[in-house]
């Protein structure tokens, strides 16, 4: 199984997925942090959206306006895990390297298995890049925003920072085991990523606002509710539970997919 | 130690309503080049996934090197394959696609870089896979498939998309594995290739096996042609008349007589000639082709 994750690795490290993906999650890490850090000043604070998360310079002053905007990233970071391994895990059906992996590993589970461990590794790594760059960030434009950083390194900040660091790692695993999963079932990353960024981004927003009674069933709520550690329509253990049953259906028909399916492209 | 590298037994693939491949039996000893021949569609490539362990068998048994085909890791360890076109991450380079399947089966990369020299990708071996030639991916494929330095190799098709330099290294590669023992099965269209290395052959047929055994076997129950010819071609229709008088059916091209019979007629037919006077300036016999062979077998009715 070792092997089969170093072969994993191998694939996701070429340039052009690699650069491509640390290169959108700078951006929007630099952008947020700018926005955050920049608006602090005037009087409004920053407005997220409208709802009560206001940012003023003395919230973030508090013991997690740290790692405040690494928390922002937790979608993207989840969408990003989607459509990579939506993408690596259909591709072997299109390009046919399927035939070649099964030839070299005929053990059909310890091949899903490696790729998934992979997919931890991958996304465990990205994280870290963007929680290091995130706070890295902050306490760079702390200084112009005149806000105080002495909370930032106290122990109830370190705390809440690992907590918050593995409830997104969390949510992106979810994200990225919907992705693998979808792309297993469908063979094809075009439709496994327009299915799901469909899913994720358009129609499950619309559900939510038009039945607000279906929102506590929805996938994509039950992840955020992961990662934001809980939330108002949905506490933390229900998100658990949620993704938990979700993950375990589509990661179901998906292992049994892939275990009986015959390769013939 | 295994006698035969593969042997199936009533081997079947139903897709569907579309039988590929249709109780297909039969053994292939270790140490030889298999060729595995049969018109498109007739369950080449089907035949080699279920021995791949890539499609299960609808019914029928089947062994690879001593072991059943329903546990394919107690075998592939032992087996290079590139099946029906080369397949690869288009975005990686021939020499990390290669790293990737040696990481895979936990090959050193020592082998890797040899292997892209062995095929003669030694100098390309950086550039993107989908940067390749027809014929330098098909050559990756190959290197992917000597990748466990196998005991038996399955080729499909390998020298579709070669040039003829190409089409003549395989066969040298061919021969020099099966030299060092390793055993073959190769399908391929090119049948004078295939007759050229091949000990053993399989032939299909619409799903169904048609022959299987020894090549110079099936070559052997087609009448040979003797070809003969006279010194002097004033001889030629006094010849044309003794041969009939034995008792053949002729035909007479470029001032020879062809005539459907094995070597061994031709001391009969240079006594005939000799008693009735006339010199002949050549006796030859010509052995069928496979390929005149292959038609004549799979043609249709
Ligand atoms: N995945 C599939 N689904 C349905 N039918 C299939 C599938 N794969 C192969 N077949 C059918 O099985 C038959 C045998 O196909 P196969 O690919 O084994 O032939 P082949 O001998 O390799 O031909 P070729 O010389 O063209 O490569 C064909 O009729 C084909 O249409
Ligand atoms: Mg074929």
């Amino acid at each position: 199984m070792l092997n089969v994750v170093k072969a994993e690795l191998r694939k996701m490290k070429r340039p052009s997925l690699l650069y491509v993906n640390i290169g959108i999650l700078s951006f929007l890490s630099i952008l947020f942090t700018s926005l955050v850090f920049l608006r602090t000043g005037s009087s409004l604070g920053n407005r997220k959206g409208g709802s009560d998360s206001i940012q003023t310079a003395e919230s973030l002053g508090k013991f997690d306006g740290g790692y405040f905007t690494f928390g922002l990233m937790s979608l993207f970071l989840g969408l990003i895990a989607l459509t990579v391994f939506a993408s690596q895990s259909s591709n072997e059906y299109s390009y046919g390297t399927l035939r070649n992996l099964l030839v070299r590993q005929p053990s059909r589970m310890k091949l899903l298995g490696g790729k998934f461990f992979a997919m931890v590794v991958f996304a465990f790594l990205l994280i870290t890049f963007v929680a290091v760059l995130n706070i890295g960030l902050s306490f760079a434009e702390s200084g112009h925003a005149h806000i105080s950083t002495s909370l930032w390194t106290s122990t109830k900040a370190i705390h809440g920072f690992l907590t918050l660091y593995g409830n997104i790692l969390l949510a992106t695993i979810g994200y990225g085991l919907v992705g693998m999963s979808l792309g297993i079932i469908l063979k094809s990353p075009m439709s496994a990523i327009s299915i799901s960024l469909l899913w994720f981004m358009v129609l499950e927003n619309i559900l939510s606002a038009v039945l607000t009674s279906a929102a506590k069933w929805l996938p994509g709520n039950a992840l955020s509710a992961i990662s934001a550690g809980g939330a108002k329509i949905f506490s933390y253990q229900r998100g658990l539970l949620m993704s938990g049953a979700y993950l375990l259906l589509f990661g179901g028909v998906a292992t049994i997919l892939f275990k009986r399916r015959d390769v013939a492209s | 130690m295994p006698e035969l590298a593969i042997s199936v037994r009533d081997l079947t693939k139903v897709y569907g309503e579309q039988t590929a491949v249709s109780h297909a039996t039969f053994d292939i000893p270790l140490g030889t080049v298999c060729g595995f021949v049969g018109p498109n569609g007739s369950g080449k490539t089907t035949t080699i996934r279920m021995l791949l362990g890539l499609i299960s068998p609808t019914g029928g048994t089947g062994t690879v090197l001593g072991e059943d085909i329903r546990s394919p890791e107690k075998y592939l360890s032992r087996v290079g394959a590139m099946i029906e076109g080369p397949a690869f991450y288009p975005m990686l380079s021939g020499r990390e696609n290669l790293k990737v399947l040696a990481d895979l089966g936990g090959f050193s990369y020592s082998r890797v870089d040899s292997l892209l020299i062995k095929v003669g990708l030694g100098d390309r071996g950086g550039s993107k896979f989908k940067t390749y030639s027809l014929g330098m991916k098909q050559r990756l494929g190959i290197a992917a498939a000597l990748l466990p330095d196998p005991q038996l190799l399955i080729l499909d098709e390998p020298t579709n998309g070669l040039d003829p330099n190409g089409i003549q290294e395989i066969r040298e590669l061919i021969k020099e594995l099966a030299d060092n023992g390793t055993s073959v099965f190769v399908s391929s269209h090119i049948l004078s290739e295939l007759e050229m290395i091949s000990e053993y052959l399989v032939m299909l047929r619409k799903g169904k096996v048609i022959f299987t055994g020894r090549t110079q076997e099936l070559l052997g129950r087609q009448n040979s042609i003797t070809l003969i010819k006279p010194e002097y071609q004033v001889d030629l229709n006094r010849l044309v008349e003794i041969t009939k008088g034995l008792g053949y059916e002729i035909r007479i091209e470029n001032g020879s007589i062809q005539i459907p019979v094995n070597a061994e007629f031709g001391a009969i037919l240079n006594r005939a000639a000799f008693e009735a006077g006339i010199t002949l300036m050549s006796i030859s016999t010509q052995q069928p082709t496979l390929e005149e062979t292959f038609f004549e077998m799979t043609e249709e009715n």
